[in-house]
This record gives structure tokens, sequence and C-alpha cells, in this order.
């Protein structure tokens, strides 16, 4: 990635930054939590350049989660950023623990396997009366450095913070995946043998991906927790996962930027079609997922990246 | 020891209203290398399709035997009407496409599905307990037992000999043989495969919808009770190895004993105890108990 990239990332996040006291509240709510969808479907790239589906990472979102909800309630925690770091900490932890197990399956076996963990987090949730069982906990308001904003200060203070994780992630998981770590993906998926005959471990590799993803998955559901200010088992069901591995195909694992814009698609679908729709949110969202994948198998992203390759050759003709 | 009775005979039960819908699953598995996501929907459309029969049924006030006879009917039914809409669709488009994006469009249909059954039935439960309650009950020992139950663990034992001998003795069962251990070579000798993929998906719908319309009596029919239910079979597929019955049968008492005493025993633990032994049966053999290993090809 170019310097001049990263300067005009910088500017247009910096843009939105500024635009945001000038923005209805609940615009800023749904791009904040748009943004944390878009941080786990982020992770969930990685993976996927690598030819894995995790049907489970809501497993990682709900660790980050509830790190944010219990440090608050068990250990009065409310500084944002340090909740943040404590929920991509103890994600990335739990990652790295199952990894030793997930980082030898692929394929359905790693969908099927990352599916039944967090289904086992699931059913500890909603079981654990320490836990808050099935109505979740509240999470409390944070606090970001000692400053302590209330009403719509806080929504823009969340914005804020959000916006400068995307920048982060976007930085950090594209320099991730031009390394030769994350070049590799692409050789794993088509033939895992051969990279293996390269001298490279694949299951570490995989492992470290796993790792990173989950990461991101932790970021993503502690910004979730605080945005919302509140956590509930669903955030670790199976449908959740669905939601993420939704987004990516939407947009597809070409590009990051795509990411964040395929999550922000789905908030807005979300929110207009539970206002006009109330029944028919998971039959527009099935329809849609069904014709991208007929019809946009490489997800939206591509189309932009063909328009591109188009333009490219018609140049060089 | 009523305990232990009660956790056998629950832990029964419940094997086998487990294994009539996770054997679908594992034969759509098996044959076409589909992980079919939308297993759940037969499964909710059979238990709404049984509900309203019954409702039409029992109001006439016809004699009870007939009622069981009309459960079945709207089972096989709808899995016929559902499974060959899917089937020539959408599924013929993707054959031979990588098998997660099958999978990813099979849970598209599902959410479509289950928003379909919304707009067909409402958001209210309905109750059709009649066939439950007409087949009566009687006490072993100070213990509970439902006919209704008995009879349902005696029609997963014939499910499973039937299919096991319709697999073994039929013509068909020998093609579908071929055809799982090796497509191409099968169609190579003039099977017709796609007709074989037909009739394989034909009855795994009218299964996964017989599975719904079994339940039906015994619970208050409700939307979204097909979620549950297909993360359950996936787990029962996955532990006795996707795509084999025996294994179906073997995952389907595992997880019904291990649910059983969990319930029992520490009632906290319920679904974990399932996706406990999911993962602990994974970590040891991945394949799943009763499937062989592939080999990895270069």
């Amino acid at each position: 990635m170019t310097g001049l990239r990263i300067l005009l990332g910088a500017v247009i996040l910096g843009g939105l930054g500024a635009a945001a006291p000038f923005t209805p509240l609940w615009l800023i709510s749904l791009v904040t939590l748009a943004m944390s969808t878009g941080l786990v479907v982020c992770g969930l790239i990685i993976l996927w350049r690598g030819g894995l589906v995790p049907f489970g990472q809501a497993l990682f979102f709900a660790t980050g989660a509830y790190t944010v909800a219990l440090s608050g309630r068990w250990f009065g925690l409310t500084d944002a950023f340090l909740l943040i770091g404590l929920a991509v900490i103890m994600a990335a932890l739990v990652a790295f623990v199952v990894g030793f197990l997930l980082a030898q399956y692929r394929e359905i076996f790693f969908a099927m396997l990352s599916l039944a963990l967090s289904m086992i987090l699931y059913g500890v949730l909603v079981k654990s009366e320490t836990l808050g069982s099935t109505d979740g906990i509240n999470v409390t308001q944070a606090s970001f450095f000692g400053l302590k904003p209330r009403g719509p200060g806080y929504t823009f203070a969340l914005f804020w913070l959000a916006l400068g994780m995307v920048f982060t992630a976007w930085v950090g998981v594209s320099a991730y995946l031009g390394s030769v770590a994350g070049q590799l993906a692409g050789a794993i998926r088509d033939n895992e043998i051969r990279v293996e005959y390269l001298g490279i471990s694949v299951t570490r590799l995989v492992h470290l991906k796993l790792t990173i993803s989950a990461a991101l998955a932790g970021a993503g559901g502690a910004l979730a927790a605080l945005s919302i200010s509140h956590v509930d088992p669903q955030m670790a069901y199976w449908t959740t996962s669905g939601g993420f591995v939704f987004v990516t195909i939407l947009a597809g694992a070409a590009s990051v930027p795509a990411a964040f814009l395929g999550a922000l698609l789905f908030e807005i679908v979300r929110t207009i079609a539970v206002a006009l729709l109330p029944g028919g949110w998971q039959l527009i969202l099935g329809s849609v997922l069904l014709l991208t994948i007929l019809f946009v198998p490489e997800g939206l992203g591509s189309l932009m990246i063909r328009k591109r390759a188009a333009v490219t050759e018609k140049g060089a003709a | 020891m009523i305990t232990v009775i009660a956790i056998v005979t629950d832990g029964l039960v419940y094997a086998a209203w487990l294994f009539v819908v996770a054997i679908g699953l594992t034969l759509i598995f098996g044959v076409m290398k589909i992980l079919n996501v939308a297993h759940g929907a037969f499964y909710a459309f059979g238990a709404y399709a049984a509900a309203t029969a019954i409702g039409l049924y029992f109001d006439r006030g016809w004699p009870v035997v007939g009622g069981y006879l009309a459960i079945a009917t709207a089972a096989i039914a709808i899995g016929l009407v559902m499974g060959y809409i899917l089937e020539r669709v959408f599924l013929r488009r993707v054959y031979g496409r990588d098998e997660v994006v099958v999978v990813l469009i099979t849970y598209a249909l599902f959410l479509i599905l289950e928003d379909v059954l919304i707009l067909i039935w409402g958001t209210d439960g309905r109750s059709a307990y009649q066939p439950y309650t007409e087949a009566g009950s009687f006490t072993v020992g100070g213990l509970p037992l439902s006919v209704y139950d008995i009879g349902l663990v005696g029609f997963a034992g014939l499910l499973a000999i039937a299919s096991s001998l319709a697999i073994k003795r039929t013509t068909f069962g020998r093609l579908l043989t071929a055809v799982i251990y090796d497509r191409e070579t099968a169609a190579a000798f003039g099977v017709n495969v796609t007709r074989v993929y037909t009739v394989t998906f034909l009855v795994g719908a009218v299964l996964g919808a017989l599975g719904g319309a079994l339940t039906a009596p015994k619970i208050s029919v409700t939307p979204g009770l097909g979620v549950e239910v297909i993360v359950l079979a996936f787990a029962v597929v996955a532990i006795g190895g996707m795509g084999s019955m025996e294994g179906a049968l073997v995952g389907a008492l595992i997880v019904g004993l291990f649910r059983a005493g969990a319930v029992h025993l520490i009632p906290q633990l319920e679904l974990f105890s399932i996706y406990a032994v999911m993962a602990l049966v994974l970590v040891f053999r991945p394949q799943g108990l009763f499937s062989r290993a592939q080999p990895r090809k270069i």
C-alpha cells in the first residue's frame, strides 16, 4: 500500500469524522454499528482468501462484546481504549487456544467445527446466570482518557473511536494481505501440499490467520457492545456468524474498503427493511445473498476491480 | 434408578426424532456433497403442514387412526413439492461449484423460506396435540410413558432398517452407492447421475418434513423452530460422519442420551453437552465416527 492511499483513506475518514456533528444521531449510530460489522468482516477476509469459511466467527465477536460488558460490571473499568484492548486480547487468546484444534481442519469441517465452538459459547451464555443468561448484560457508558461525554457527545466520541479503529484495521490488514504470509493465502486455497513442500507450515499459518481474524472480531464485538450499550447471547448465535459471512459474500474478499462499504450497505438495508417490511427481513437478506452468489460470485467489491481492469486494458490498447 | 430409566427413555425418544431429521441431511450430503441448511426449512414446513392437516382432520371428528395417516400425507406432500422446487430451480445451477458456496446457497434459501413460512401461516403458534393425547400413555415403575413416543422410537427403528435394506438390496440403492463412491465413474458407466440426485434430494426433503410432522403433535408449532433443529442435526451428522447412515443412527443415540443425561442431572449444560460431545468426537476423528478418511490429493 502506498503512502498516497493511506493519506487518501485518512482524509476520507477524517472528513467523515468532521461531518459527524452535522449528521442526524441515528445515522451516526448506524454507521458506528456498521463499522463494527466491517471490522469482523475484515478478519473474515483474511481467512476467506485462504479458502476458509468460518461459520462461527460470532464466538470471537461475542467474546469481545462480553469482555467489555463484564470488565465494566466486575472490575468497574470504563476507559474505552482499555476495554477495546482487553476485548481484542481476549478474543485473540480464545482463538489461539481453539486454534490448535481448528487450524487442523479445512473446508466444511472447518466451518462446522467453528460453528460448534460458537454454539458452545452460546449454550454457556444462555444458561449462566452470572453471565446474564438470555437477557444479557447492560454495558456501562465508557469514558475516553478520563473524559465522560454524555448524550450526543457520547455518540460522536464512539463514532470517532470507530473511525480510528477502521483506519488502523484498514492499514494493518492491507499490510498483512500484502505480506508474504498474507499472499500465501491464495496458494493455501489452491494447493496446500505444494505450500508445505515449500517448507512452510500451513497449519501454523492458518492458526495465525485465525488469531488475527479473531482479534478483529473481538474489536468489532467490543465496538458493538459499546455502541448498543447491551450484550446478549444472540451475539454468539450461529445466525450472527451467518450475517458476517453474508456481508463477506456481498462485499467479496478482494478489498478491505469493500468490507466496510458492504457492512454499511447491510446495516442500511436492514434498517430500511425492518421499517418497511418487519416480517420480510430474512426474505430480503436471503434473496440478496442468493442473487449475489448466482450472478456476482466474487462479491460486489469485484465489480469495482473488474471495471478498473477493463479501463487498464483499454489504456494498454 | 428411576433417573437412569428416565434418561434412557428420554434419550431414546430424542434420538429417534434426531435420527429421522438427520438421516435426510446425511443422505443428501453423502450423495450430492451438499450440506443442506434448508433442511431446517423442510422440517419447519413439515411441522406446519402436519399441524394444519391435524387441525382439519380432527375438527371433522373422523376416526383417530386416520389422523396419523394425515400427518404422513401432509409431510410427504410438502416435502416433495419443496424438494422439487429447490432442486430444479436453484441447486441444479450450482452442481460442481465449491461445497462451501453451495452451503451458502442453501443458507440463503433457508432464510427466505423462514419468512415464506410466516407469510403462509402467520406468526401465531399452533398446537396439534390430538394425535399425541389420543395415543394415550401408561406408567412403568412410576414413570409415565407416552404411546406416541414409543411409536416414534419404533418408526425410527423401522426407518433405519428400511434405509439400510434399500441401500444394500435395491437397484436404486446400488446405483446410489456407486454415485457416493465416485460420481464421474458412475456417470461413465451410464448411471443417470442427475436423476439420482433429484430422487435423493426428494427423499431427503420428505424425511426432513416427516421429522417436523412427527414432532408437531408434541410441541407448540411456532416460527423459528427450524433454526434449532438444523444446528442439532449438523451436530448429529458431524459426530456420525457426514454421509453415513449408520453414523446418523449412532450420532443420534449419542446426542440423544447425552442431552437427556444433561437435562436430568445438570440442566444448565443442556446445549453445552451436545456441542462439547461433537467437538470431542471431531478432535479424535475429524471425519466423524463412521466416515472414511479421504486421501489428500496433490
